[in-house]
């Protein structure tokens, strides 16, 4: 039973973050810069979400050849940023990654 | 654009993503039986809170015994980056009778909000596409919300029996590059990205990913902070 109610608390604890600002917009006058941040929010995430998956390997930074993650993210970063192909760079990524994890 | 052309442009999107989150929903399945969370309960977890991270860190915490309070708040903090995706689409669905904005709002996840921000913030403001943008991210919403329904459920059935050590998890920062970089066109661009990433490995190591959403926020300070041009 318990578990139950903690399920619908984290859920509507969840549901209301996701909601918050979609719910208010409208309904209140946002400060100048509120509007200039925005157009970050996407590039400063979704880096924020992905960085520590290339750079940590069990949450100690490792940057040399025994990171395979690594390479192969700089791998897909140079064929996003030449090509703009989403699948190529996915299969890019994961062909690198494995031709490394090989070696 | 009609509806179903962008409704099909959001699920083509998080197409790719799948391929990471699927292993990801078989886990959380294993894990939340190995804690003691009976199937029936981790397979309606996965409707009611929807949100993978915080989904692993209820399952853990019940099996630890943690009181209602503590597991809440912590489920808050793990989930406060999605408040700044809440603010970045706010204006696009401003215009949307409330039962929408009630199921985009349930439907906002990392993958599904990354699927559809390109195509939301291509579309024109008061443009005939503006008006069906909404599709777009039920879309990739739907498209998410399914696949992670039946990985979980697939992780409760079959449990350890699938092979989880296959590497796909790696779809999903290889999508997040995917769709992040072509959007680095910019100095200040660069900055927020630059920052975020940095912040974000340092600090790491903190508890109920607070580290990433300061990250996050580093990333927009850092952006806005960057003059418009050198002088």
């Amino acid at each position: 039973m318990n578990l139950w109610w903690l399920m619908l608390t984290c859920g509507a604890i969840t549901f209301g973050i996701r909601y918050s600002f979609i719910a208010a917009e409208g309904h209140y006058q946002p400060p100048g810069w509120f509007r200039r941040v925005l157009p970050f929010v996407p590039i400063a995430a979704l880096t924020a979400l992905t960085a520590p998956e290339l750079v940590l390997v069990q949450g100690e930074i490792l940057l040399g050849g025994s990171n395979p993650r690594l390479w192969a993210g700089l791998v897909a970063i140079v064929v996003a940023a030449l090509w703009r192909n989403t699948l190529l760079t996915i299969g890019c990524g994961f062909l690198a990654l494995f031709a490394l994890q090989r070696i | 654009m009609t509806h179903t052309q962008a409704f099909s442009l959001g699920l083509r999107s998080v197409m790719p993503m799948l391929l990471g989150v699927a292993p990801f929903g078989v886990i959380y399945g294993v894990v939340a039986l190995q804690s003691g969370v009976p199937a029936l309960a981790a397979m309606a977890m996965s409707s009611i809170v929807f949100a993978g991270s915080a989904q692993f860190l209820l399952a853990q915490l019940v099996g630890a015994g943690a009181p209602l309070l503590l597991a809440a708040g912590a489920v808050g903090l793990v989930n406060l980056r999605h408040a700044l995706y809440s603010a970045s689409v706010a204006p696009v669905l401003a215009h949307l009778p409330r039962r929408w904005k009630i199921l985009l709002a349930y439907l906002l996840t990392d993958e599904a909000y990354a699927a559809a921000i390109p195509h939301l913030m291509a579309v024109q403001p008061n443009s005939p596409h503006a008006a069906q943008a909404h599709w777009i991210l039920f879309g990739s919403g739907i498209g998410l919300w399914a696949g992670w329904q039946l990985a979980t459920l697939a992780g409760v059935l079959l449990g350890a029996q699938l092979p989880s050590n296959l590497g796909l998890e790696f779809a999903l920062p290889l999508t997040f590059i995917a769709i992040v970089v072509p959007m680095i066109d910019s100095r200040a661009r660069f900055a927020a990205a630059l920052a975020a990433g940095a912040v974000a490995v340092v600090l790491a190591a903190m508890p109920y990913k607070v580290g990433l959403f300061i990250a996050a926020m580093a990333g927009l300070v850092a952006g806005v902070a960057m003059p418009r041009r050198i002088k």
